[in-house]
């Protein structure tokens, strides 16, 4: 739970938060980024680990290309403009999961620079986060505290993660509120996931990220003094922490004291942040040209070759997905949540016989199923494909779309795909002309009045006489037969 | 004097270097001495010279080649075979002041 200091609406009104955000991305290649050592997760501890990553006296490292690529291809999403050239760095500090004594990362010349991403504002606009670079480095190791026999004398070391690729994206103090810092994340974690670059999973550590936050009397041009929120691994907590910081802070100056420049860390159980114990001097990291690597050059005619690799990215998919199947902008946002899901979607589409039924059905029969059993699209009972198949069904005229609510239902009854539920329950459809006719004769029986205004030309009558029949049929009518039989009955 | 003790000891700090008493003055007179001689060097007109990171930027590539192809030998491709692979564990901790077998092990870090 949220516990928030007692700050009032009035005091909070008058200030206005200030927000960036570094976010550190590892980038999906199957080596690391100095040597050839293993970067998959959850291997034996310091089994992927060799002379480059443990740090050892003379080992050189060399530069994995896709690395670069990989970096190029974010920078390109996220639309920064890729410097020519640009230089590796070393940032010295002393932590026990970083042997070398400093991390190899870049600095003043990053690989990638200016770029920006969109996040929707209230009132529906749009709002431009403006991202300040995008460089390449090194991750550290890892260490652990905490479930050991000797843990409270020792920590442990794991170096297999010290040398794997990360990009770490700087934004522009841009962000005025937290949740705009959870649609910045959320649209740059789809952006990724479009290109992929990473796999983006927060548990395992391949998307951290820390926030640097302050507070001003609003209408001031300058900032006030900031705090840096580390140790968040949810963009809910992040919103959370960044709530709970901005009226600390408020609350702070509003009692007259000083916001003192310092690292917090977010405890998520409590709800609150903490100051970390920390050396004043941590934050001169004496950046120097890393002699070991060759300035990193990506021309022209590779970032063309890099360009070739980008993906269609979500905005511009939804607008189009809008446009091509005529779906509202909510349903298509829906529909490209993953890129996965919105391939599968369009695959199934192209190969129906009518694409824009398959996007009515999903948005009419499936989305609306799904939201009442609180499910995500991803657990959906029936696939895109099953989706494809019923709306041909529908389309030919083998069933109605009653008997195609009826077999939606039992889908998510029996969670089973649409296929293997129309193949079990081979729904009956009356394709028997006398029995049709019979019916539709009775029906012209009792209501006269609707006879006499078709024949006077009202042809939208006819819409009545089917509904009529279908529902004394129980939906299991043939339409076709129908509306063939009706118009010959009716002339 | 362009650094005194207080600089000396705060980048000794940084280092995590412990200087005796009687070493600090001879650190204060060398890195006194080594900003001198930068002193000179900058006596030198470079306005129309290049910023340069590393050397290995002139010097030992092909100078024939250009763009990405020139630096494009000390790279290498995303791959493990043929390419060095990793130490068996207890050559990986061989060196190791401690551990249990599986992990380093340093004093307790209480911070972070």
């Amino acid at each position: 739970m949220v516990t928030s200091p007692d700050t009032s609406v009035a005091a909070r009104a008058r200030y206005e938060p200030v927000i960036g955000l570094e976010v550190h991305v590892q980038l999906l290649t199957v080596t690391k980024i100095f040597c050839s050592c293993s970067t998959r997760f959850g291997e034996p501890p310091n089994t992927n680990v060799c002379p480059v990553c443990l740090g050892m006296p003379g080992a050189l490292p060399v530069l994995n290309r896709k690395s670069v690529e990989f970096a190029v291809l974010a920078a390109m999403a996220l639309n920064c403009r890729v410097n020519e050239t640009s230089i590796f760095a070393r940032k010295n500090y002393f932590y026990p999961d970083l042997p070398k004594g400093y991390q190899i990362s870049q600095y003043d010349k990053p690989l990638a620079e200016f770029g920006f991403i969109e996040i929707k504002t209230n009132g529906g606009g749009s709002k431009k986060i403006g991202i300040t670079r995008l460089h390449l480095e090194e991750d550290a190791g890892k260490s652990l505290h905490e479930g050991f026999p000797d843990a409270a004398e020792k920590t442990a070391i794991d170096l297999n993660r010290s040398g794997v690729p990360l990009i770490e994206i700087v934004s522009e103090p841009d962000i005025s509120s937290p949740d705009e810092a959870y649609d910045y994340l959320t649209r740059l974690k789809e952006i990724i996931l479009y290109t992929g670059v990473s796999d983006c999973n927060m548990e395992e550590g391949s998307l951290r990220c820390d926030a640097n936050v302050s507070v001003r009397p609003r209408g001031q041009k300058q900032f006030g003094t900031k705090t840096e929120v580390k140790n968040v691994n949810s963009f809910r907590f992040i919103r959370q922490a960044l709530e709970y910081e901005i009226e600390r802070q408020i609350d702070v100056l509003e009692a007259g004291g000083m916001i003192s420049q310092e690292t917090r860390l977010y405890n998520a159980n409590q709800g609150k942040t903490y100051a970390m114990r920390s050396k004043e001097q941590a934050h001169d990291y004496r950046y120097f040209p890393e002699p070991d690597l060759l300035p990193l050059v990506v021309d022209e005619k590779w970032k063309a070759q890099i360009a070739e690799r980008l993906p269609e990215l979500p905005e511009a998919r939804r607008a189009r997905m809008v446009r091509e199947y005529g779906i509202t902008e909510y349903d298509a946002g829906v529909l490209t949540a993953t890129k996965n899901l919105a391939d599968q979607f369009e695959e199934a589409a192209a190969a129906a016989k009518n694409p824009k039924r398959v996007a009515n059905l999903v948005q009419s029969e499936l989305l609306g199923r799904l939201k009442a059993k609180g499910l995500e699209i991803e657990q959906s009972p029936i696939s895109m494909k099953g989706v494809a198949l019923s709306a041909d069904l529908v389309e030919s005229g083998a069933i109605s779309g009653k008997i195609l609510k009826d077999l939606y239902d039992l889908c998510f009854e029996r969670n089973q795909d649409f296929p293997a539920v129309y193949g079990k329950e081979k729904p009956q459809q009356i394709t028997d002309s006398s029995a049709i006719e019979k019916m539709i004769d009775e029906v012209i029986a009792i209501n006269p009045r609707q006879v006499e205004q078709y024949r006077a030309g009202k042809k939208t009558v006819m819409g009545f006489f089917v509904g009529q029949i279908m529902k004394a049929t129980n939906g299991q009518a043939n339409p076709k037969l129908v509306n063939d039989l009706l118009s010959k009955k009716l002339e | 004097m362009k650094v005194a003790e207080k600089d000396v000891l705060y980048v000794a700090d940084l280092a995590n270097l412990e200087l005796s008493p009687d070493e600090r003055p001879r650190m204060v007179r060398d890195l006194n001495s080594i900003l001198d001689y930068i002193d000179r060097l900058n006596q030198l007109d470079t306005s129309d010279v290049a910023a340069m990171a590393q050397t290995s930027d002139r010097f030992g590539v092909d100078q024939s080649k250009r763009g990405s192809e020139r630096f494009a030998y000390a790279s290498r491709d995303d791959i493990h075979n043929g390419l060095r692979e990793s130490l068996p564990r207890d050559e990986a901790l061989a060196n190791a002041p401690e551990s249990d077998g599986n992990f380093f092990q340093v004093p307790k870090v209480i911070e972070r």
